[in-house]
């Protein structure tokens, strides 16, 4: 992070002047010197190939590394302008390091990341400062986010700073637009996080993605965290957002209903690859991995009156440290056990396969599933046989 | 802990022998430095034998505190127990001295929680836990308390029982341990099982498996359900009844059929607009404005009134009670079922049902 005292640097963005006029709030084009061009809407802004993210596990007495979590293990996927991408999976699934590693706020191990048209996985740190206003993250907890000593001012001013806005005046204008732009006072730039609730602490840490301007946000469970009544506050904020300053956003989730609600497109991941993409309708309508289908059957109806069985999946989710051979899915499959466990599933990874109109699905017998199958798999399952039995 | 709060003389009749637990008038508040928080103002509600009943509720609405009273588990001070009774299996159980209590609970009274890491002793293995319990409540010998402790984990079917009792919380995943928070709570065969928030700490699938779980045993034994939860979806899949907090109290009482799907108290019908649906696709979600009132300084009146899109001025000034709202015992307390509010309450219902459907304004 630069300190007001560092000169200027020669191709560094010029310091900015008070006189700055801010649109919208949160267009920060007049300091920015940068020759991004801005994508047209509905091209590809942000193309992944082949993206992984391994992480060392050390141990022993002399720290030797003892094994590898594949957090994310080959992804690949394009996000178009102006639309919201939605990554879903459970827990250790590797979404949130996969919307981490995009930014290269993790550097990923191996793969390609074009931002714009441009190679950003192997550019050094210098050259992707000026980048990263234009790729903001927005973070799941409200409470752990924001640095408890830090003012409201110096929360989202940080980032103004570190991009060259040196003038005090001209980024604490900056702050209460962006705090505005969001719904909360402009006079609580003096305040502290303890003083705000879950929701406005979320908004601030939008406010704070906002400011600089950026083309594409990555939201990392924004609502997760908050309680029904709040988060569809938010949600109707950051869509707003989106269309007022033609956003693009990664939107990360284990909810369901709040991806099929918010998002265009979706890819379902497990274990660290996509099992299954496609726009939402397809996905939600027609779900061709066995995985979706679970997920979908798991979410709960807030109508009584539509009570139905689910599909409910057996044992957990193997460890990212060690994914199943074949299959990453294969043991916990309904469909695969309805198929007499075809020996295919181990030996053989499945490869995105497409099923038109940009759906593909990573399984092998994808024409399998029909209404028929799932329904019949739901009538011969036992519900207390859904533990399953890993090494004692 | 103190153990002696003044019995209120008289106390009530018990409740008919059907009522398994019958909460009268339940108010808990917290003293602290800032002042008194009303976290229980005055909640009532019975549930009977073999029946399951939902507690539904954002944060700081009070539904944690009501079972935590419930099982007589807060610390007094700083909870202060002002008023109520709550009788259960026959029995005045607010009031009565803590060793019989602890007769009561974990064996006709048992709670599951919803962290399991941090519920579980990490020093004791799962068997020696469960067992310790049944040792306690049923009176008989070690060998007997843990053969019970391997049935309780078949029961909430976990492979190989007889291995896993030997096993230490940390050696076990998130879903299993909340099986064996499960397997605990059912070890001694309780009469009532409160859960809170079971399957919050949970992934989709694991939820899924919890839930399912839940409902078998429900229906094999014959012990009555209290789920505490956020989750609407998991409430209208669980229970029979439900009640719906705010601030501290019951706004809204029901079948969850009437409750869920013809609301009648303003803040449920809020709640279920702002659902996310695929309806709503495009369109802004409902919301419900404002956020919850400060508990050291709530609305003088309707505690829901400075969020309420249909509030009039005599919701600022006169508390609303629970009137009757539907057939079969709906309650809300609103008052848009008084005379007074007759005439407003159709065009309330319009415009819920209009919110509910499809998102508004155009995005």
């Amino acid at each position: 992070m630069e300190s007001s005292t560092t000169p200027v640097r020669p191709d560094g963005p010029p310091p900015a002047t008070p006189e700055v006029v801010v649109e919208g709030g949160a267009d920060v084009t007049e300091m920015d010197p940068l020759e991004i061009a801005r994508v047209g809407a509905g091209k590809t802004l942000l193309q992944v190939r082949g993206l992984k993210k391994h992480f060392p596990i050390v141990g022993g007495l002399l720290r030797r590394q003892i094994g590898t979590v594949y957090a994310v293990d080959g992804v690949d996927f394009d996000v178009n302008s102006g639309e919201t991408f939605a990554l879903v999976g459970e827990s250790g699934c590797g979404k949130t390091t996969l919307g981490r590693s995009v930014l290269r706020l993790i550097e990923p191990t191996a793969g390609q990341i074009t931002f714009a048209g441009r190679d950003i996985s192997h550019i050094s740190a210098d050259e992707l400062r000026p980048l990263r206003r234009k790729m903001q993250i927005i973070f799941q907890d409200p409470f752990g986010s924001l640095n408890p000593r830090m003012p409201v001012s110096d929360l989202i001013g940080e980032g103004l700073l570190a991009q060259g806005m040196k003038d005090r005046k001209a980024r604490d204008k900056k702050v209460e637009d962006s705090l505005e732009l969001v719904g909360l006072r402009r006079e609580y730039t003096r305040r502290y996080p303890h003083e705000f609730s879950g929701g406005q602490r979320q908004r601030i840490g939008i406010a704070r993605a906002l400011a600089l301007g950026p083309d594409i946000v990555v939201c990392d469970e924004p609502v997760s965290a908050l309680d029904v009544s709040i988060q569809s506050q938010v949600l109707n904020l950051l869509l707003d957002l989106r269309r007022d300053l033609n956003l693009t956003y990664i939107f990360i989730s284990h909810n369901l209903s709040v991806v099929q609600y918010f998002s265009d497109r979706v890819g379902v991941m497990y274990l660290g690859r996509i099992a299954e993409l496609g726009s939402v309708e397809q996905l939600y309508k027609d779900p061709r991995h066995p995985y979706t289908v679970a997920l979908l059957s798991a979410i709960p109806d807030p109508n009584p009156r539509k009570r139905k069985k689910r599909l409910v999946l057996k044992g957990d989710v193997p460890s990212p440290a060690a994914p199943p051979a074949g299959c990453r899915f294969h043991t916990r499959c309904w469909l695969r056990e309805k198929l007499g466990n075809p020996e295919r599933c181990v030996t053989e990874e499945p490869q995105l396969r497409n099923f038109g109109g940009g759906h593909q699905t990573a399984c092998h017998f994808a024409e399998e599933i029909s209404a028929d199958t799932v329904s019949s798999a739901v009538e011969t399952q036992s519900v207390l046989e859904t533990a399953v039995a890993d090494p004692v | 802990m103190t153990e002696v709060i003044a019995a209120p003389s008289p106390l009530g009749a018990p409740p008919p022998d059907n009522i398994l637990l019958d909460v009268r008038n339940l108010k808990t508040y917290f003293k602290v430095l800032d002042g008194v928080v009303p976290a229980v103002d005055g909640v009532s509600f019975s549930l009977e034998r073999g029946k399951s009943i939902g507690i539904v509720g954002e944060s700081g609405s009070g539904k944690s505190v009501s079972a935590l009273t419930m099982m007589r588990l807060l610390d007094i001070p700083p909870a202060e127990i002002r008023d109520g009774e709550i009788w259960f299996d026959g029995r005045e159980i607010l009031h009565m001295p803590m060793e019989e209590m602890r007769k009561i609970r974990g064996n006709d009274m048992a709670m599951i929680f919803q962290e399991p890491l941090t519920s579980l002793n990490p020093v004791f293995t799962v068997g020696d836990q469960i067992a310790e319990q049944v040792e306690r409540h049923k009176k008989v010998k070690r060998k007997a308390a843990w053969d019970r402790a391997i049935e309780s984990l078949q029961l909430v079917g976990i492979p190989s029982p007889e291995r896993r009792v030997k096993q230490y919380p940390h050696e076990l995943s998130g879903g299993m341990r909340q099986r064996v928070m499960i397997a605990m709570a059912l070890s001694c065969e309780p009469k009532l099982l409160i859960a809170d928030e079971p399957t919050t700490a949970l992934d989709v699938t694991i939820q899924a498996q919890i839930l399912e779980l839940l409902k078998t045993i429900q229906d094999r034994t014959d012990s009555a359900l209290m789920l505490i939860t956020h989750d609407l979806g998991v409430v209208a899949e669980m229970v029979d009844n439900v009640i719906v907090m705010y601030a501290g109290q019951v706004v809204e009482q029901g079948t969850v059929d009437e409750v869920l799907v013809n609301p009648r108290a303003p803040y449920t019908m809020g709640l279920l607009e702002s659902i996310p649906t695929v309806e709503k696709r495009g369109g802004r979600l409902s919301a419900i404005k404002g956020t919850v009132p400060n508990p050291f300084n709530m609305p003088p009146a309707c505690r829901f009134e400075p969020r309420c899109p249909y509030a009039w001025n005599l919701c600022a000034e006169t508390a609303p009670d629970l009137y009757p709202a539907g057939p079969h015992g709906q309650h809300a307390r609103c008052h848009l079922h008084t005379p007074a509010g007759a005439p407003r309450l159709p065009e309330a219902l319009a415009d819920h049902e209009r919110k509910l459907n499809v998102g508004h304004g155009i995005s």
